[in-house]
């Protein structure tokens, strides 16, 4: 079929990184200062990845498998997500099984993090649960919204079916699922509003503190997994906008990948203007997420026919 | 015109959650006060082009007064005040934002189980309208400082406002005058208040007021 079809998991697979080169970047512009290369992710996880692994004898083999079962499943979900209209592979129903691909990855996270032993992690892990508890609704309700929209139950036919006229129609609705997608977004990879990347050793780090014991080839494919749920969220977003326009092939191809930069740069702005929030502040930022989606759910199903 | 007016509905829904979240004064004032703007601009937006000078005229004043007369007259009630903080509502933030969810789901409801004849050009305004009255109560209900109370009073004015232009679309202007009148009197009489409880107590919390009871 169209070469977009193919492509799209070879590009998120390999674009994924560089999407955090050029979040740090923008950051370090707005710092001021010259930043990191933009393939700085690259080169961590290529020299973690040529590490030894070093296992606390607390730990058992739910800890080494955690990293491989959560890069599997980000990649299950990448093959779901549709890319200039069409994706990999596509089911009716597939958008609940692609949330599920980050439940599974959250839970053997934080598994994982409470194999260890160490109470610390155990902090973190109850806090991802937690925010993640309010994000869930927040990211599938929005997804509802869309399907409902689209008439389609599947990510690629929710996504095809959007198109300009919609966003005439439905525009309200339509901006307020990207925007709640946008906090979960920026919830599930733990970046500045809800948590803060760059720290390792406050009390409010969530994310960074569960993979604490993880050193060498385990480490990287933790952080490749991370990029690579960035990626896959992030085009739920850009696919919002750039569906609408209908193109397909290279030239959607290409589109896409200009939207994903885009929204890199938009995060690195967010995560300069923006402080973290307060620890308690945090579910009311996923709940006000959740409360768009359900506006946008009752819009649409109150008045689009 | 119905996506702009669309987009002015969400906002003042949005507006709404974030008056339920925040617990910041001053905040919850401007938060208020671009709600009211956004009433204010109903009319011209509802009449499209058919659009007349006392419709601009009557626009202009309330968004002027909405958006700006009545936050000014609480900032300076505020600032004599010396309060910055909503610390202990009665309900909670986050149980604040659920009950906005479920008094917009009951609103939506509502409209469903009744069938006005709509002047307005988008059919949202009626739910949007009685979301916004609910919010307006539930502030007045769950909120201790006097200032928070009077941004609910006025959020379910605003409430009543556009339902009033749903249905009527069109008031006398001496009516609409009259009522703005009231409402610039009630909030003028409620600064006051609070600056009498606020010296009476040294903070602004109407809870206080019990005690004065024989």
């Amino acid at each position: 079929m169209d070469i977009s079809r193919y492509m799209a998991v070879p590009l998120g697979l390999i674009m994924a990184p560089f999407l955090l080169g050029v979040i740090n970047r923008t950051k370090a512009f707005f710092a001021g200062r010259d930043g990191s290369p933009l393939l700085q992710a690259y080169f961590d996880i290529w020299k973690l990845l040529k590490k030894d692994a070093v296992y606390s004898r607390t730990t058992t083999w739910i800890f080494r498998m955690a990293p491989v079962i959560g890069l599997a499943a980000v990649i299950i979900a990448m093959t779901l997500v549709p890319v200039a209209g069409s994706s990999l592979f596509t089911f009716r129903g597939d958008l609940i099984f692609f949330a599920y691909c980050f439940g599974l990855m959250r839970f053997f996270t934080v598994v994982a993090a409470l194999d260890t032993g160490s109470s610390f992690e155990g902090m973190g892990a109850s806090r991802e649960v937690h925010f993640s508890t309010l994000a869930e609704p927040a990211l599938l309700l929005g997804l509802i919204a869309l399907s409902k929209l689209a008439g389609s139950f599947s990510l690629s036919g929710m996504f095809g079916g959007l198109s300009g006229s919609d966003w005439m129609g439905a525009g309200p609705a339509i901006a307020l699922v990207a925007i709640a997608i946008f906090i979960v977004f920026l919830a599930e990879n733990s970046r500045i509003p809800v948590d803060d990347p760059n720290t390792h050793l406050e009390l409010t780090m969530i994310h960074e503190v569960m993979i604490l014991d993880y050193s060498g080839p385990d480490l990287g494919i933790v952080l490749y997994a991370a990029s690579l749920k960035l990626w896959v969220l992030g085009a739920l977003i850009v696919n919002i906008f750039v569906c609408a326009a209908g193109l397909t092939g290279a030239v959607g191809l290409a589109v896409f990948a200009g939207g994903m930069f885009l929204l890199a740069v938009i995060v690195g702005i967010v995560e300069s203007m923006m402080a973290r929030l307060s620890l308690l502040k945090v579910p009311q930022f996923l709940i006000g997420a959740g409360s768009m989606a359900v506006l946008a759910l009752i819009l649409v199903l109150r008045f689009v026919k | 015109m119905t996506l702009l007016m669309d987009s002015i509905l969400v906002l003042l829904i949005i507006a709404g959650f974030l008056l339920l979240s925040s617990s910041r004064l001053s905040n919850c004032i401007k938060i208020g006060a671009f709600q009211g703007l956004m009433v204010g601009f109903l009319p011209i937006v509802a009449s499209g082009s058919g659009i007349t000078y006392r419709i601009a005229t009557i626009a202009l004043v309330i968004a002027g007064m909405k958006g700006f007369v009545f936050p000014y007259l609480l900032s300076q009630t505020l600032r004599e005040s010396n309060t910055i903080k909503e610390i202990k509502p009665y309900i909670g933030y986050t149980a604040s934002i659920f009950f906005g969810v479920l008094s917009l789901v009951a609103s939506f409801w509502l409209d469903s189980r009744l069938s006005f004849s709509v002047a307005a050009s988008s059919r949202l305004v009626i739910p949007v309208a009685f979301s916004m009255m609910m919010t307006g109560l539930f502030m007045i209900v769950a909120r201790k400082t006097a200032v928070n109370q009077v941004i609910g009073y006025l959020v379910m004015e605003n409430g009543i406002y556009s339902f009033g232009l749903a249905i009527v679309r069109d008031v006398p202007l001496l009516v609409e005058l009259g009522v703005l009148m009231d409402m610039f009197m009630a909030v003028f009489v409620m600064g006051i208040a609070i600056y009498r409880i606020n010296r009476e107590f040294d903070h602004i919390d109407s809870d206080q007021l019990n005690t004065l009871k024989g």
